[in-house]
């Protein structure tokens, strides 16, 4: 064991914790005990170390096994003998020192006494409840202390218990101890007459200091350079002055043209009254859904409260909050200059004509033609008027008379119709129904019987010409109960047909197969001579629709977003229009044939006056959905589009003679009657031929005549 | 020909911007010196027009300011002082750690300090634009005068917030400009109008504040210095207007009146003469003794036709006004100690009353409880055991309605034990009338349902509005039900029915050619259009909820004082 840990008597006892423990104490308690004799004389020759050593305390420090050392430290309190401690009577120390004690934990004895016996652990160790019983029954559990060293209990003495008491109050151990003993000064006051050295003055103690020379000149030179300056008087002018006396009202800052005040906080309305009226507070289930909201999202910033009196008003737990963010949009937040629009509404609306002025239009719906099972995807009317006919998905063509809505016949076709087209001359009597690959040539049998004959005539009047031509199509005659059906002519092409078309004379017809990569997407036939050409030889792009035009001999291919317009004479392309559509969906051109309207997916349809430019005149975005057909009226000046929504919407779209004069478009009717199936509204839409009138067929399975 | 080719973003708006990190380097300041320069400066960001283009093409979110501000930052001299400042710690923390106990002092007496008077001057080259911008620095002052002593701010700065806000408060007592006062439930509002300009500011009510841990209090410190600043100089050049003594000095006659007996115990005398002013009992000193402002009439001047009008309006707004400041004139008020002492002998004071407290309460109390004279007592506790039968005992909330009213209403709605009526903002009397218009619409409507129409038409459009659109709702629904209900053949209604159905066919009609036309209106303006209706829309719901809400009775100012 070190020789310093013998000095450590039973800590805790002794010094409990606090600032009893004094430092010099401690320094007596470190003094090496291997020469204790010099190093205590010294420290207890002057006063001031006796004062700091109260004797008690140095006394118990003394190791009880170092008699020697005792007898030094009575030795050095001779003059004020104090009680000696009593010590136990068997005081069998341990030898380890100051170790943890831990160590031993695993053996059966915690150390050594002086003459190296092995002290042994006391066999049984006191569990919480022997503590208890003792803490009950001992009289003198309070002044029982546990030793860990010898792991035995100690009681301690009444003098101990004194001490303890005395160290606690921060007093000194000593009882007798006076702190405030008169001082004697180490060196007298009084002037001798004998000096104590009689040595001579140094030579420096009368010549000027060099160093403090040096040190002088230093700051003369830094005076002289500047770099010390003297101080600074204080400032003498006020706090406050009246800053604005010489105020110029014209000095404008150079930025000033871009000042944008701060906005001034907003002013409490009602709500934010501490007694607001009742209407004014939250239901239970509006405050839910403004405990669940984000701070962000919530349109008042508090809830309100209603106290039943000024005093029950609590402070308001975001106020400092409040505060910062209103400083935090001070200088944080970017500014801009807003104009407000002060502008009535109603003069935002445009003056139209009145659509009252502008009739007639169809306005009520007046027959719907039933019969069809799946939706009917196109329809048309025959040039006199009388009849209509349409193609549905359940694989059949129907024809009805327009002013009953009878269905007059009823034909089974081997598959879904995808378009159907009547003949626009009125001396032919002939209905081309397009599906699957096939184009079929009805003559339906309806009408002046005298035409019906005169078409059928025309059919077999054919003459094949002598040599043979290779053609995209094979052409062939119905005969026996198809004919009866009134099948005459089916033009088989290679790929799937998705439109049929006439051309205005009624002897031409194109068809339209879309395919994306090859240049065979459009054919022309000619039914008298039973003649197909492809008349392009590249792909432009995958073609939705094709059209004639009325008068002149021009033919209008749409593809996904553009329209080329090809003269058919010249054999070129004359103009490409950029309908600004992301799809089209169907297109149709004005009798007079200087206008087009195109119908797109993309709820567009754009107004194109081929006279003034390629891009549309108009664009309008009436329909809330993708638009399907889209139709002009032969005589009067409407148009028609039919869109998902369900709904048809009739505009007016006069076109004027005067060149200078552009169209007049003007919506005048939006017609609604189809029920939305599987999403889908309205298919097609066509024109009667002479009346106002206008049919539209729809995925609901009918066709509606709205009048 | 064609010389060099332009390059993108070296021109126009471009260049005009400088991003908040740009701008940092520029100026060569840390972030914190920098936040410090635009707040004392009034340096914004900017909201560019086209903020891709100034962005350089990304779309990146940034914030912007103007590089002729940052310029203009450049030659401040406070940026200088900045950096000396920040040498100024370097040193003295050099000195400390040296122990060179003289050099710390001789960097302590040289503390680099700076003054903002010449940054007031430059962004408010007025008085009134001064006075136009004291809205934020009032709040702000009234909320660091309340802080603790201790903690999140320097104590010389809480008194001097404190010591501003009490000579604002003297100020605007004695120019008797107060207007309209709201307790609310974050604190109490007050709006005054001080030469022209109208001044509103919130105080907390007098409890300790619990200090949020997420705001920075020295972006507040430093607002609150350049606030403090302004403040003083704008009180000083109010006093002046007064011909008061500035800094204030109360009234020798009122001073003596003020003496407690054991003052010398009470606080050092500096203190509690801040205090005494704080109080707002007595009256201030001033340059010129005059006994009081004369009455400043308004001169006649020879006016005809619309001038005429305009004057006699002027006129009689003025009378008003005079009338309001003589409110609560030749009346004595008492608080009792649970009434927020300070707000209303601030609001009392402004309106002429004489008001006292208990002794023990705050210095400067000038009569007793007992005092007979006494004509209201403002109580805020359900009952008081002794009662005098020569006065009103009334709650603090007849105070703040009777301002907001300008009149003194009946005191019976207000007396102890009262279910008080509510308290409505005097901010908003626009919101409230249209509320009343709203409600005669909404009897109109009813009556319609009736089939009675009458046809006295309300003027305000928007009323109209809201029964256009409701009919077009209405419309709409039958639209959708058309299909179900026309079968073909039907007679037109207007050919047989009544004379009800041919008005109602009409506006029908109407309606439908005002959807139609929207549907052509351009895609910008439709945009505008939508946003309008949007709104309004919105405002009429918002209205109509609040009729709606079963115990909607609202009792307002203006009826009780039809009552008196």
């Amino acid at each position: 064991a070190r020789p310093g840990s013998v000095l450590h008597p039973p800590g805790p006892v002794l010094h409990p914790p606090g600032p009893v423990l004094h430092p010099p104490g401690q320094a007596l308690l470190c003094t090496p005990p291997t020469r204790p004799g010099p190093a205590l004389y010294s420290t207890h020759q002057a006063r001031p170390c006796s004062v700091l050593h109260p004797p008690g305390q140095a006394l118990l420090c003394t190791p009880p096994t170092r008699p020697d050392l005792v007898l030094h430290l009575y030795s050095t309190h001779q003059a004020r003998p104090c009680t000696p401690p009593a010590l136990p009577s068997q005081d069998i120390r341990n030898t380890v020192g100051n170790i943890p004690m831990e160590w031993y934990q695993d053996y059966p004895h915690i150390g050594y006494n002086l003459d190296g016996k092995k002290i042994f652990k006391p066999i049984r160790n006191k569990d919480e409840l022997d503590e208890f019983l003792d803490k009950m029954e001992n009289p003198d559990y309070w002044r029982t202390v546990h030793d860990k060293t010898t792991a035995s209990d100690i009681r301690l003495s009444d003098e101990q218990v004194d001490l303890v008491h005395r160290l606690q109050k921060g007093q000194f151990g000593d009882v007798n101890f006076n702190e405030y003993e008169p001082s004697v000064d180490f060196f007298t006051n009084e002037v001798m007459i004998h000096p104590v050295t009689n040595r001579p003055q140094d030579k420096r103690s009368f010549i000027p200091s060099l160093i403090e020379k040096e040190k002088v000149s230093k700051l003369v030179h830094a005076i002289k350079m500047g770099w010390i300056k003297p101080r600074k008087p204080k400032e003498t002018t006020p706090q406050y002055y009246d800053l604005w006396a010489k105020e110029d009202p014209n000095a404008i800052l150079g930025r000033h043209k871009m000042h944008v005040p701060a906005p001034k906080m907003r002013l409490p309305g009602h709500e934010e009254s501490y007694n607001p009226p009742p209407e004014y507070l939250l239901t239970e289930e509006e405050r839910m859904a403004w405990e669940q909201q984000d701070a962000e999202d919530r349109k008042l910033p508090f809830l309100p409260q209603k106290h039943s009196c000024l005093r029950a008003v609590p402070a308001f737990s975001r106020f400092i909050h409040e505060r910062f963010e209103r400083c935090l949009d001070l200088y944080l937040c970017p500014r801009q200059r807003k104009m407000r629009v002060n502008v009535n509404p109603e003069d935002l609306i445009p003056k139209l004509p009145k659509p009252k002025d502008l009739q007639p239009f169809p306005t009520t719906m007046s027959l719907v033609y039933i019969g069809h099972s799946s939706l009917v995807r196109s329809i048309s009317a025959s040039p006199t008027g009388q009849w209509l006919v349409s193609g549905s998905d359940d694989c059949t063509v129907r024809f009805w008379e327009v002013n009953t809505g009878r269905c007059m016949k009823t034909l089974e076709v081997g598959g879904a119709v995808k378009s159907v087209a009547w003949n626009p001359n009125p001396a032919v009597c002939l209905v081309a129904v397009c599906f699957e690959s096939t184009v079929l040539l009805l003559n339906p049998g309806l009408g002046d019987r005298l035409v019906v004959s005169s078409t059928d005539q025309l059919i077999t009047s054919y003459e094949p010409p002598e040599e043979d031509k290779e053609q995209a199509v094979t052409w062939a005659l119905s005969e026996g109960p198809e004919h009866d059906n009134g099948h005459r002519l089916t033009l088989t092409h290679p790929k799937a047909v998705k439109q049929v078309v006439w051309h205005g004379k009624g002897d031409y017809l194109a068809s339209v197969m879309p395919d994306n990569s090859s240049n065979l997407q459009v054919l022309i036939h000619q039914v008298s001579k039973r003649r197909t050409q492809n008349p392009f030889r590249k792909n432009k792009g995958l073609v939705q629709c094709v059209s004639f035009h009325p008068l002149r001999p021009y033919f209008f291919v749409a593809t996904q977003r553009y329209v080329r317009v090809y003269n058919l004479i010249k054999q070129e392309l004359t103009k490409k229009l950029m309908t600004n559509c992301k799809w089209i969906s169907s297109m149709a051109i004005h009798p007079g044939g200087d206008n087009l309207i195109c119908g797109s997916y993309d709820c567009r349809l754009a107004w194109f006056d081929l006279d003034l430019s390629t891009k549309p005149y108009k664009m309008l975005r009436h329909h809330k959905k993708a638009l399907r057909g889209v139709a002009y009226h032969k005589h009067y000046p409407l148009f028609a589009s039919g869109a998902d929504d369900g709904s048809v919407i009739i505009c007016h779209g006069m076109v004027y003679n005067d060149l200078l004069q552009n169209p007049l478009i003007v919506p005048v009717k939006v017609l609604k009657g189809h029920q939305i199936t599987h999403d889908l509204g309205v298919l097609d839409v066509t024109f009667h031929p002479t009346q106002p009138w206008v049919f539209s067929s729809g995925a609901d399975a009918t066709i509606r005549l709205f009048t | 020909m064609g010389g060099l080719q332009k390059k993108k973003y070296e021109r126009g708006s471009a260049t005009n911007y400088i991003t908040r990190n740009k701008a940092r380097k520029k100026l060569q300041l840390s972030l914190a010196d920098f936040r410090r320069l635009c707040i004392l400066k009034g340096i914004y960001p900017h909201e560019p027009k086209h903020k891709k283009k100034v962005n350089k093409g990304s779309t990146a979110p940034r914030t912007f300011y103007l590089l002729k501000d940052i310029r203009f930052l450049l030659h401040e001299p406070i940026v200088r002082k900045f950096r000396e400042y920040k040498v100024f710690v370097r040193k003295l923390r050099k000195a400390y750690g040296k122990a060179e106990w003289t050099a710390v002092e001789r960097l302590r007496d040289n503390k680099p300090g700076y003054k903002l008077d010449h940054i007031i001057k430059e962004r408010y080259p007025t008085f009134i634009d001064a006075l136009r911008d004291i809205d934020d620095a009032l709040s702000m002052c009234f909320l660091f005068s309340t802080f603790a002593r201790t903690g999140k701010c320097h104590v010389q700065t809480i008194t001097l917030c404190r010591r501003l806000t009490v000579e604002w408060m003297n100020y605007v007592v004695t120019s008797r400009s107060l207007r309209k006062v709201f307790i609310s439930i974050k604190g109490i509002y007050y709006q005054a109008e001080v030469l022209g300009q109208l001044i509103t500011w919130l105080v907390p009510y007098q409890f300790a504040h619990d200090h949020p841990t997420d705001v920075d209090y020295r972006v507040m410190a430093t607002f609150t210095e350049m606030y403090t600043t302004l403040f003083g100089f704008i009180n000083f050049r109010l006093y002046q207007t007064l011909n008061l003594v500035y800094p204030p000095k109360l009234n020798s006659k009122a001073e003596s009146e003020l003496k407690a007996e054991h003052e010398e115990d009470y606080a050092m005398d500096s203190e509690s003469y801040m205090e005494k002013l704080s109080a707002l009992s007595a009256s201030l000193a001033r340059v010129v003794a005059t006994a009081e402002e004369e009455e400043n009439q308004l001169d006649q001047f020879p006016a005809d036709g619309e001038d005429l009008e305009n004057m006699e309006a002027r006129e009689k707004e003025q009378k008003e006004q005079e009338a309001q400041n003589r409110l609560f004139e030749g009346l004595k008020f008492f608080l009792n100690r649970e009434v927020p002492r300070e707000s209303l002998a601030f609001i009392l004071r402004c309106f002429g009353a004489e008001v006292s407290w208990d002794k023990s309460l705050c210095i400067g109390g000038t009569y007793d409880v007992t005092d007979e004279t006494i004509t209201h007592q403002i109580v805020d506790r359900p009952d008081i055991d002794k009662q005098y039968i020569n006065r009103y005992y009334i709650q603090p909330q007849w105070v703040f309605d009777s301002v907001n009213a300008k009149m003194r209403l009946p005191v019976e709605d207000y007396f102890l034990g009262v279910t008080l009526p509510p308290h409505l903002s005097p901010f908003k009397l626009k919101l409230m009338a249209l509320q009343r218009g709203e409600k005669h619409v909404q009897e109109e409507e009813d009556d319609d349902d009736d089939e009675e129409e009458d046809n006295d038409e309300v003027d305000d459009e928007d009323l109209t509005e809201e029964k256009n659109l409701k009919k077009m709702k209405d419309q709409r629904s039958q639209g959708k039900t058309l299909a179900v209900k026309v079968t073909p053949g039907k007679v037109k209604p207007w050919e047989t029915g009544s004379v009800v159905n041919k008005v109602r066919l009409e506006k029908e009609e109407k309606a439908e050619e005002k959807r139609l036309a929207i549907m052509m209106m351009k895609k910008k303006e439709k945009y505008l259009y939508d946003k309008i209706m949007f709104g309004k829309k919105r405002t009429t719901r918002e209205v109509s909820t609040l009729h709606s809400t079963p115990h909607a009775q609202i009792k307002q100012p203006a009826t009780q004082a039809q009552k008196i």
